[in-house]
């Protein structure tokens, strides 16, 4: 992987996906399962919707509502990206390597992570690890019971 | 004046850490070596819990419990009966809220205004849950500020009880109590002060004031964490019922239920009582008159308008309250999001705080979901704002943190 390596690059996917988040919502999408994610310590405040197949075992959709850092925001806009369409063993493979490297706490393979890459160095920042995962641990909770 | 050369020579935190520009001192204080050496020597030296009255070390520790008692009471020109320490500002309106609450019926009326902290607003929540009164609000002004004539409208026959900040944590204006407390009286309207945030930077005085009730917390005082202050004007703060039972606080009891409790301000301290807080915040308020609250209020206020100056030269900065009469500075950068803003100035040491800073309802006001406060302390010099206004400068660069 590459994108690591250059600063310029990392910024401007963040950026992007701060900017123009993929599979956000203004308002409650209808059919899916959600969960209410608000630090108690800062002002991130988000909805993690899910629509899941128990059939096929698989996640059809993930979206997301609300408002927080650039972190925390394109954290689960590239999240969503990665976990659309994947099975549920796939996707807790996805999120446990994702908090791996975004709590530096064990290895983690980077081409699983595609653009989710970006926060590889967000654990020097310890205050802010729980924006980088705060869209990681909504999705997993709903996804538990499954 | 003060050399605050000097000061910061007195703050161990400062000394060993002078790469660390520290302006989130309406979060919290550093601590001066005198306050540190006070609960040592205690710890070293005549350690027991005041209530054990038997042997002579008690009688020392007991003394310093209640010099501290006194020193707070001087130190706000109140009585030491009128004194009641406790864990903190929250603990007080808490308590406040509870007791108090007790006096009222239905239909009550509690006045409050938008920009009160937390626990100023979610105690009479809690009241207002249980005992159906209402929540009024005094309304603010384009600025932000509570004006008189605001207050004498929004009391209503109802009112019982106005409770407001002396000095607001976000936007740091003074509210003129003095003024509310001549209003409320002629109502007979009980006045409660919150002075987290003007305790510790201004000369306050409660029979000037005439206030009924102010509360503070001893850590934003340069003291310890875990001490507070009730000072409660003594005919009404006798009336109040403990909220909280148990050794300490009771004459006798029996086995029927029968009990009497001791004296106030005594009644409202159950259990064993914080003996380091009180004599850490007893060292703190030396200090602190050492130097003159006058004299640090009139520096903050240098340190304040030096600040303003510079951020104005800034493009894209946005202060919401830049006429704040206080060391507060709350802000904006073009439209980076506030706890961004923040890691940045961190990745320069400067210390602030991002958020709501527990003023939820006040964001609507300011149209912000989020804001960054800068709140300076007598340490503070202004080559501290010179850091500080540098790292902001450079806040489009925010991203670089996460590359370092």
């Amino acid at each position: 992987m590459s994108i690591l390596n250059d600063p310029n690059m990392i910024r401007s996917i963040i950026m992007d996906h701060y900017q123009y988040p993929r599979n956000k919502v203004d308002s409650e999408p209808k059919g899916y399962e959600s969960i209410h994610m608000d630090s108690d310590s800062c002002v991130d405040d988000f909805y993690i919707y899910l629509k899941y197949d128990n059939t096929s075992n698989k996640i059809i959709d993930v979206k997301f509502m609300g408002t927080g850092c650039t972190i925390s925001t394109a954290s689960i806009s590239i999240m969503s990206e990665l976990l659309i369409n994947k099975t549920k063993d796939e996707a807790f493979n996805i999120i446990n390597n994702y908090k791996n490297m975004a709590m530096h706490e064990g290895s983690y393979d980077e081409e699983l992570l595609e653009e989710a890459n970006v926060f590889s160095n967000v654990y020097k920042q310890a205050n802010r690890i729980k924006c980088a995962t705060i869209g990681y641990n909504g999705i997993e909770e709903l996804l538990k019971d499954k | 004046m003060f050399n605050v050369n000097d000061i910061k020579k007195d703050f161990p935190f400062i000394v060993k850490n002078p790469h660390i520009v520290y302006l989130d001192n309406a979060a919290t204080t550093q601590k001066p070596r005198c306050v540190v050496d006070a609960i040592s020597d205690l710890y070293e030296n005549y350690n027991a819990n005041p209530h054990s009255y038997d042997y002579s070390l008690a009688v020392l520790s007991e003394k310093a419990y209640e010099g501290a008692r006194k020193k707070v009471a001087k130190f706000i020109n109140a009585n030491s009966n009128e004194i009641v320490f406790n864990s903190g500002d929250t603990a007080g309106l808490n308590f406040l809220a509870s007791s108090l609450s007790k006096k009222l019926k239905e239909g009550d009326q509690i006045l409050l205004s938008q920009a009160e902290h937390a626990s100023n607003v979610l105690p009479w929540f809690k009241v207002k849950e249980e005992k159906q009164i209402d929540i009024g609000y005094i309304p603010l002004d384009d600025e932000g500020r509570i004006q008189l004539d605001a207050v004498e409208k929004a009391i209503t026959p109802n009112t019982k009880i106005i409770s407001l900040a002396q000095v607001t944590n976000v936007l740091g204006y003074k509210v003129d109590i003095k003024g509310i407390c001549e209003i409320a009286h002629k109502h007979n309207i009980i006045v409660i002060v919150d002075g987290a945030q003007s305790i510790p930077h201004m000369k306050v005085d409660v029979k000037d004031l005439d206030c009924d009730f102010l509360v503070f917390s001893g850590h934003k005082l340069y003291g310890p964490t875990g001490i507070g202050v009730i000072y409660g004007k003594f005919d009404i703060l006798d009336t109040l019922d403990p909220i909280n039972m148990g050794g300490g606080m009771n004459g006798r009891f029996d086995m029927c239920g029968n009990y009497t409790l001791i004296k106030t301000p005594n009644r409202f301290e159950s259990g064993t009582v914080n003996l380091e807080g009180a004599v850490g915040l007893g060292a703190a308020i030396d200090y602190l008159e050492s130097i003159g609250m006058d004299n640090i209020e009139k520096y903050e206020k240098q340190l304040h308008d030096y600040a303003i100056s510079k951020m104005e030269k800034i493009d894209g900065v946005k202060i919401y309250n830049k006429n704040s009469d206080t060391g507060i500075i709350t802000f904006n950068f073009k439209d980076i999001f506030a706890q961004d803003l923040a890691t940045h100035l961190a990745s320069y040491n400067v210390c602030v705080r991002s958020g709501q800073h527990c003023a939820k309802i006040l964001m609507d006001f300011l149209k912000a979901d989020a804001t960054v406060r800068a709140s300076f302390g007598i340490y503070n010099t202004f080559e501290d704002v010179d850091k500080f206004v540098d790292a902001l400068s450079k806040g489009d660069e925010y991203l670089d943190v996460y590359f370092k």
